[in-house]
């Protein structure tokens, strides 16, 4: 069984090794400016030996995007949520983790692709599941479906 | 005490020789060849039919399959494939792999949008005389996909459709109705086409 790390200990841990990066947690996630989000996933790996990236996602609050990164430790079999807020809704962007765990490379393009957050630094930041030239971003919320049997978002 | 035997070595030896002898006696001259029952056969087998008819009974059964399954209906055609359904009865068990050698698409599953090209390009591959079967909901109308930002209301917007067989998804007994219904099209085929 995964045991679920408490964010709170988690963020102590992160806050004593890099300060000003931690902005809040639960008892399951950390909460992280996104700037520093390469330096503390970098720090998760490295030092807490969470070796696995389970997953990345978004959700879309329509003031702003929140990133979601789901950790995994195998060595240790512990795991860990890492959540980033994403305030420039016009053309939002947070460092990619590419570099850091090669997982990352399709799930990364999965969230530019239907979210249209850009990812700094990934070595192929496009579309993956719709075509180039493709308008807008389907997932978020304020996407207008306009397709035969859609109909027109209010 | 000792057993009788019914005949002695000598006797069944003499007996055989009067066998083969009376064969040889009788063996003078060749039994005729039967061809009178066999001309009546014959004429009992031909029948009169057109090149049409012919050649629309060669094509209808000999309907070869290609294989292009996106989604989760590909599994009933499977199924129509196996030997509980088998619809290798019509003459249809190849499934080829190459457009080039195949007939038949069935467009088994959710057609998206970035898979479109590549289906109309399996489509424009095909030789003539080819048919479209579009299985399931999705691929007829979008089904429960309809309104999405990435998958063809319709195939019937990329490819003609022959035979449309509705379902989510249909059994194997649709799938093999719908191919009996493409071979009741097929008998139709007008060999010499007037424009």
């Amino acid at each position: 069984m995964i045991k679920t790390l408490a964010g709170a200990e988690v963020a102590r841990q992160i806050g004593e090794q890099l300060p000003d990066t931690v902005t809040g947690s639960d008892e399951t996630t950390v909460f992280v400016r996104s700037e520093a989000i390469l330096d503390v996933a970098r720090f998760l790996k490295e030092s807490l030996d969470f070796d696995y990236l389970v997953s990345i996602t978004a959700v879309d609050f329509l003031d702003h995007f929140d990133v979601i990164y789901h950790l995994r430790s195998m060595k240790n079999n512990y795991s860990v949520v890492l959540r980033t807020k994403c305030a420039d809704r016009q053309s939002p962007s947070v460092p990619s983790v590419v570099s850091l765990w090669q997982g990352a490379d399709l799930q990364e393009r999965e969230v530019y692709d239907l979210m249209g957050i850009s990812f700094e630094g990934h070595p192929n930041m496009k579309r993956i599941v719709l075509w180039e030239g493709y308008k807008g971003h389907p997932l978020r919320k304020d996407f207008i479906l306009d397709v035969p049997g859609g109909g027109k978002a209010t | 005490m000792e057993i009788e035997k019914p005949y002695s070595l000598s006797d069944y030896d003499k007996n055989e020789a009067e066998q083969i002898e009376a064969l040889m006696a009788a063996a003078k001259e060749p039994y005729p060849d039967p061809v009178e029952w066999l001309e009546e056969e014959l004429e009992r087998n031909v029948m009169l039919t057109t090149t049409e008819h012919l050649v629309d009974l060669g094509k209808r059964f000999s309907v070869w399959p290609n294989t292009f399954f996106p989604a989760c209906c590909a599994f009933e055609v499977i199924s129509a494939a196996a030997s509980r359904f088998d619809f290798s009865r019509f003459g249809m068990e190849v499934l080829r792999p190459s457009p080039r050698q195949a007939d038949l698409m069935i467009i088994a599953g959710t057609v998206t949008w970035k898979l479109a090209p590549a289906m109309r390009r399996v489509y424009d591959q095909m030789a003539e005389p080819k048919w479209v079967i579009a299985m399931g909901a999705c691929t007829i109308s979008g089904g429960a996909f309809r309104g999405s930002y990435s998958v063809v209301p319709g195939i019937n917007l990329i490819v003609p459709v022959d035979v449309y067989i509705p379902g989510c998804p249909p059994r194997p007994e649709g799938v093999i109705n719908g191919f009996m219904t493409l071979h009741r099209k097929v008998a139709k085929d007008k060999l010499l086409k007037k424009d």
